[in-house]
């Protein structure tokens, strides 16, 4: 993906690789960033999965085109676009959860028109600032070329915060994510733990696009989470295959794009698609196998 | 008015003529996800077309139907799974990543704003032979749906019943399905692939609030589409610096506010409940 500026050939040697990409300083935060989101977007995954709200995921995770592109406009830093835009994307998909049945099919028309008026504001914001286009392609499909060290502090900080905060909340989400209903009538407090969730999401997508894109940010948190629950139903267990499998979905993924021509979004989404498409055949087969 | 705005007014009223039935079914179906994930393949499917140098709609049309009908078959009753959507979509916008940096790259003439163009639209820069192709494509899926109508909402509302009545489900499901992919198809011509849902979801949506009666809705909702393209292109046209895609979103937006105002929301609760137990 650099044309020129590739340092040496692959070599199937993947130490000296990874030394060579170390040898130039953007690569370096290029690799830190990455393995920050993959873990993060995969981690916080698991919830959307099991909640099967990949239409919510989605829409919270392209919120941050809008947020970019009127930081951008307004003239201020592109990172608190993508934050601001995830806390209205909560107070907007917040005000009305929880149930399923007749709430869900409101809530797609909600969902729906919601991410659409998000988009297109991007666009206006695109549109209006003028000489935006080249910056356009960043923004939707990412760009892992100039991270700044004080962009992979921003999200080392993000990421230890969500993870602690799933650490704390871990078993109550996750009760509340499986059985609401019977989580209520154990006294948990469902609609605020489906706000907590709501926001980890938030927030892990905001942190995740600044580095895939918005458009992309929605695979690394759907692929892996999906990959590791086809091996196991265990929340625990799919949390921790998932985010092993995001870590080295992420690094193959710069691997591939730094010895390929082209973009990093595609590696990752191919590498972690083509990850999921296995595990699940050669599940099927292992069950049909062993009876 | 000149053609190209002719052009305009008439592929955005085929298209939302047939958006806003469809989206109406896609909110009883609870499948707006379906056609989130089908305006993303058709942003593949065009760039793919253009990288490979195809006409542009050859590649939106297979690539979209291909894939509308693939997910069909990948779930029970021609519903497919949440995350198996999300998993394939996931994908599929990587692939448009793929053939967008291929064709930016490559020597079909490319401008760079190809992919900008394809995400949001390009409704006043539609040929003729494209406006007539519109109309003729988005006449059937009217006509279909029409056709379909009846079997449709019942297959939607109360699927073990339809089934146990004789009702073909997942060959309702299916065509339904392929009706989808042809209109996201047409619609990212017109406000683009990003925000096929503004047509789809924002008019449905108000028609929801506004009438229990499913018919009614789908006829509220084609209304409200086709407002909201000529409220949105008179916008574009008054004001030059706002892109078309915007304005028509954004009325169809403030007609799903207007709804919610006037409507009780808890009344629209209970007509949901209604239909959908």
């Amino acid at each position: 993906m650099l044309g020129t500026a590739t340092v040496g050939e692959f070599s199937p040697n993947l130490v000296s690789d990874l030394l060579d990409m170390w040898s130039a300083p953007f690569m370096v935060n290029a690799f830190r960033a990455m393995t920050l989101v993959s873990v993060l977007g995969a981690a916080v995954g698991v919830l959307l999965v099991i909640r099967r709200e990949s239409f919510v995921g989605h829409t919270l995770s392209v919120i941050g085109v809008p947020g970019a592109s009127g930081a951008v406009y307004f003239g201020g830093p592109a990172a608190l676009g993508y934050y601001l835009a995830a806390g209205i994307g909560v107070l907007a998909l917040g005000s009305r959860r929880a149930g399923g049945g007749a709430r869900l099919a409101g809530q797609n028309a909600a969902v729906g028109t919601f991410q659409a008026a998000a988009l297109a504001t991007g666009l206006l914001f695109i549109s209006l600032y003028k000489g935006f286009l080249g910056g356009t392609s960043a923004l939707l499909f990412g760009s892992i070329l100039g991270i700044t060290g004080a962009q992979v502090a921003q999200l080392a900080v993000i990421t230890a915060l969500v993870l602690l905060a799933l650490a704390l909340l871990w078993r109550p989400l996750v009760f509340a994510s499986l059985d609401p209903v019977i989580a209520a009538s154990r006294g948990l407090r469902v609609g605020l733990l489906n706000l907590a969730y709501l926001t980890l999401l938030a927030v892990s997508a905001a942190a995740v696009a600044q580095i895939t894109g918005g458009l992309l940010v929605f695979g690394l948190l759907v692929l892996p989470a999906a990959t590791a629950q086809v091996v196991t139903t265990r929340p625990a267990r799919t949390l921790v295959i998932a985010v092993i499998l995001g870590f080295l979905i992420g690094w193959a993924s710069l691997y591939s794009a730094y010895y390929t021509d082209y973009p990093v979004g595609f590696w990752l989404t191919s590498i972690a698609f083509a990850a999921y498409v296995i595990v699940r055949v050669g599940h099927q087969i292992s069950d049909r196998v062993n009876g | 008015m000149s053609a190209s705005l002719w052009h305009a007014l008439i592929t955005g009223t085929a298209v939302a003529l047939a958006a806003g039935p469809i989206g109406y079914l896609l909110v009883l179906r609870a499948q707006m996800f379906t056609a989130d994930a089908l305006s993303h393949v058709a942003f593949a499917g065009a760039l793919a077309a253009l990288a490979l140098g195809w006409d542009l709609r050859v590649g939106l049309f297979a690539v979209t139907i291909a894939v509308a009908v693939g997910l069909g078959l990948l779930g029970p009753r021609g519903r497919p799974d949440d995350v198996v959507i999300g998993g394939v979509f996931a994908w599929v916008l990587g692939l448009g990543v793929f053939f967008l940096s291929y064709y930016t790259r490559g020597g079909h003439g490319s401008d760079g704003t190809a992919g900008v163009r394809v995400l949001f639209g390009s409704i006043l820069g539609l040929s003729r032979a494209q406006t007539v192709a519109a109309v003729v494509l988005e006449l059937i899926c009217v006509a279909a749906i029409a056709t379909l109508a009846r079997p449709l909402v019942f297959a939607s509302l109360d699927p073990l019943v339809a089934v146990a009545r004789g009702v073909p489900v997942a060959l309702l499901g299916w065509s339904f399905l392929v009706l989808l992919g042809i209109t996201a198809a047409e619609a990212s011509q017109v406000v683009g692939s990003l925000l096929i849902l503004g047509l789809l979801s924002a008019p449905a949506g108000a028609a929801i609030r506004l009438t229990s009666r499913p018919f009614v809705g789908m006829l509220a909702a084609a209304a409200i589409a086709v407002g909201s393209v000529w409220a949105g292109l008179a916008a574009a046209q008054l004001w030059p610096r706002i892109p078309p895609s915007f304005a028509i979103v954004a009325f169809a937006t403030a007609c799903y506010l207007i709804a919610g105002l006037i409507e009780d929301p808890f009344v629209v609760e209970r007509r949901l409940s209604s239909l959908t137990e």
